[in-house]
């Protein structure tokens, strides 16, 4: 029988043993493990109360091995602050996909950020609705074509790609905002960076905290996972650039 | 007994807190009582209303179509609720606003001087406590005692000047009437 | 010690004696004293006001509040109900406590501001997707409406359910001698132990309106059905006010119901027997006792400040047992004494 000298990897205790149901290729297994991790680091796993969103995140609850639960859609930042006004020395984070956060959930997220409520959002932006089956998100770019903007989004029929991390980065109660993306080793690291300072804003109490991750939705993009990747990367980095939007932390942790 | 009061006049007046005032007197004397505003824009500048009801049983309808006593403190509200007096009943009268003689034959009619009274004490704000003073007179519905009382309740943390002006105010509404 | 208190702060200061530390609600007459009131008083008692911005928010506010097991609640008025339906089912199918206050007004739509009854369906039937129910109370008087917001809390507790308390503007407006419930002791309150608190030596626990299972689904609403049916069979209140000899059974609620009374007294005076039937929790309804008594009687009327909403529950209750007959105004008209004596005489000729 072999002996293990030196564990050098292996799963984050703060993700259930419940098998991930997200496609090939798809982004919310990498951040979910990144969230756990974090978790586990800061030690604050028995503290920490998650709320999950409508999408293909949906089940996000489920894989956290966390006391959770679901949120209507768009409103997981009031569902957060119920929580957090309740229980203040909790950590509190809401998980929230595109369509929830940046297109029904508008009103939530900006009133949770100017608040300076102190909790913590994990923004996906993958430019289009999963769970639904590919319509146009309020991120979605220009010109890309989804099941509801078939010849491609147009600005004057449906707008322009909403930036709600360069948005929500104008607000005093924001203490953290970065916009970050998976798709290297190196991006890894940083988004991991990132939502580790996100949650410590929270435990040091500075306010409202946000990272945004591009993601990739393969399925819906209809494209191969590498070639999901390598489209984030060429196009929509371009419309949501990367990097901190605003940073109260300094100093602070 | 149950007796039902309605007090309305311009915003400003203080007819509101007039009626509060009666109610909190006679709850002090041990009485049933409801006070129910008319609420909304009205309250802001238009003519405002309010009900209240006092009786030694449970009191039902905060509501009344039949009321015993009106008081009147401009000339909108002496026409809008003349009318629904109960025979033998009374209206009270701002005879410093309303320059016109009520229709009404068959109801007592007080008119009582309440602005220029008001003045002469040395201010025009207490008219509606004037008034009250009247009411109280008239009706025997609450006693001085008990006004005094729930203006230190209402008052309460203000100045002691200021409930003492109002109760000189009620004295001269009971003395003005006979 | 009875104080001379307005509806909506004495309801604020009885949700606060009965144990709720934390509300959460948005501006809208004619409630609007009642979140004024919590905003003063929350923090004298270290509870916490928070003022959304939205009543969509509050109820989601609502809902994450009531995840941690603690007595939460809102107060709003009918546009802002309608807003909050969405969160409401998601609480009823969590089964989440909480308790609501609606002030109603004149609606549909911006509506007026004015007294209001028309909301009975949304708050009975469901306003929400879904079978679900809550617990509906209505208070007729200011020491009635205090006293039972520490029941109102008690029931959802011990159900897991939501309650709302169903009154209209005047009992909101208005100012009654109100002697103020006991206070609860907060520390006494034991926590849930479905509450989200944290996972600290013990295994996660998840609160959800979601299964994707239909026959996992189909038991939670199961689960549901049987907790309302328990309801159902324990928890119905009414009064019953000079009914013992009555020809004509008026069947009011709410300040409606007052008005009734009144109206009763001097009814007799005139000769007609009439007496008042009044529904104390609007859900679950008095069906059965409001069917034992129909067949005594000539007639019920039912008065409303709608077009006839409870009015329907009543004809399931009589069952055709007797006439049912209907007089009420709405949108923000309150039925006068009179006009029910006249709606009262014409049945009875």
């Amino acid at each position: 029988m072999a002996t293990v000298d030196k564990i050098v990897a292996q799963m984050p205790k703060s993700l259930s043993k419940i098998e991930f149901s997200y496609c090939p290729g798809c982004h919310h297994g990498i951040v979910h493990r990144l969230i756990a991790e974090v978790i586990d680091e800061l030690g604050i796993a028995g503290r920490t109360l998650m709320v999950a969103p409508v999408g293909c995140s949906v089940f996000a609850y489920n894989f956290f091995d966390l006391d959770g639960t679901v949120a209507a859609h768009g409103r997981a930042p009031a569902v957060a602050t119920g929580m957090k006004r309740a229980l203040p020395d909790r950590i509190v984070f809401t998980y929230q996909g595109d369509g929830d956060l940046a297109s029904i959930g508008t009103a939530e997220i900006v009133h949770a950020a100017n608040r300076g409520e102190n909790i913590t959002t994990i923004f996906i932006n993958n430019a289009v609705y999963g769970m639904t089956g590919g319509q146009m998100a309020p991120t979605t770019l220009l010109g890309q074509k989804t099941t509801t903007s078939p010849y491609g989004r147009e600005p004057k029929a449906n707008g322009y790609p909403i930036r709600m991390s360069e948005m929500l980065s104008t607000l005093d109660g924001a203490a953290y905002i970065e916009r970050t993306m998976v798709t290297t080793p190196q991006n890894v690291i940083k988004t991991k960076a990132a939502i580790k300072k996100a949650f410590q804003a929270q435990i040091k109490g500075l306010g409202f905290s946000m990272v945004e991750v591009l993601s990739t939705c393969p399925t819906n993009w209809g494209m191969t996972p590498i070639e999901a990747m390598k489209w984030l990367e060429e196009n929509m980095t371009k419309t949501f650039p990367l990097g901190v939007f605003v940073d109260r932390t300094k100093g602070m942790i | 007994m149950i007796k039902s009061i309605i007090i309305a006049g311009f915003g400003g007046q203080g007819v509101m807190l007039m009626g509060k005032i009666i109610a909190e007197s006679a709850m002090l004397d041990g009485l049933n009582v409801t006070w129910l505003p008319s609420y909304g824009p009205e309250m802001r500048g238009g003519t405002a209303n309010c009900t209240v009801i006092v009786g030694d049983e449970p009191i039902g309808s905060p509501v009344v179509d039949v009321p015993d006593v009106v008081i009147a403190m401009n000339i909108p509200s002496m026409i809008k609720f003349e009318e629904m007096i109960k025979k033998d009943g009374i209206m009270i009268l701002n005879s410093s606003v309303i320059d016109r003689e009520p229709s009404r034959k068959d109801i007592k009619v007080y008119k009582i001087d309440a602005n220029k009274i008001a003045d002469t004490i040395g201010n025009p704000r207490v008219l509606n406590m004037v008034t009250l003073g009247a009411f109280a007179k008239v009706t025997g519905l609450v006693k001085l005692e008990m006004i005094g009382k729930a203006l230190e309740e209402t008052f309460a943390g203000k100045n002691k000047k200021l409930i003492d002006l109002n109760l000189e105010a009620v004295r001269h509404g009971m003395n003005s009437v006979s | 010690m009875k104080m001379l208190m307005k509806g909506t702060e004495a309801i604020a200061e009885a949700a606060i004696r009965a144990g709720c530390r934390l509300y959460f609600g948005y501006p809208i007459t004619p409630q609007s004293e009642l979140t004024e009131y919590m905003a003063k008083r929350m923090p004298e008692v270290n509870g916490v006001f928070l003022q959304s911005e939205s009543e969509v928010a509050t109820v989601n506010m609502l809902y994450g509040a009531a995840c941690t097991g603690k007595r939460v609640m809102t107060s709003t008025s009918s546009p802002g109900f309608s807003l909050m339906q969405e969160g409401i089912s998601y609480m009823a199918g969590a089964e989440l406590p909480a308790v609501f206050i609606n002030v109603m007004r004149g609606g549909p739509g911006l509506g007026d501001i004015q007294p209001s009854q028309s909301d009975y369906f949304q708050a009975t039937k469901g306003g929400g997707h879904g079978d679900y129910r809550m617990i509906v109370l209505a208070p007729h008087t200011l020491q009635e409406a205090a006293n039972i917001m520490g029941e109102a809390f008690d029931l959802a507790f011990k159900y897991r359910m939501l309650v709302t308390i169903l009154v209209d503007g005047m009992i909101g407006q208005m100012m009654e001698p109100v002697e103020l419930p006991e206070w609860k002791n907060i520390e006494e309150f034991k926590e849930p132990d479905w509450a989200l608190t944290g996972a600290k030596d013990r295994k996660p626990r998840k609160v959800t309106s979601f299964d994707l299972d239909p026959y996992e689904l189909e038991k939670m609403n199961l689960r549901y059905q049987a907790t309302y049916k328990k309801v159902t069979e324990n928890e119905v209140r009414y009064e019953e006010f000079k009914i013992a000899d009555a020809d004509i059974i008026v069947v009011a609620y709410g300040t409606m119901a007052r008005i009734v009374k009144t109206v009763v007294d001097s009814a007799r005076k005139e000769g007609i027997k009439v007496g008042l039937f009044r529904p104390i929790t609007l859900w679950p309804f008095p069906y059965e006792r409001l069917s034992e008594i129909a067949g005594n009687v000539k007639h019920i009327l039912t008065v409303e400040m709608s077009y006839g909403q409870m009015l329907e529950d009543v004809k399931l209750g009589v069952n055709g047992k007797t006439d049912v007959e209907f007089y009420g105004r709405s949108a923000g008209v309150v039925p006068t004494p009179m006009e029910v004596l006249e709606a009262i005489k014409k049945i009875a000729r």
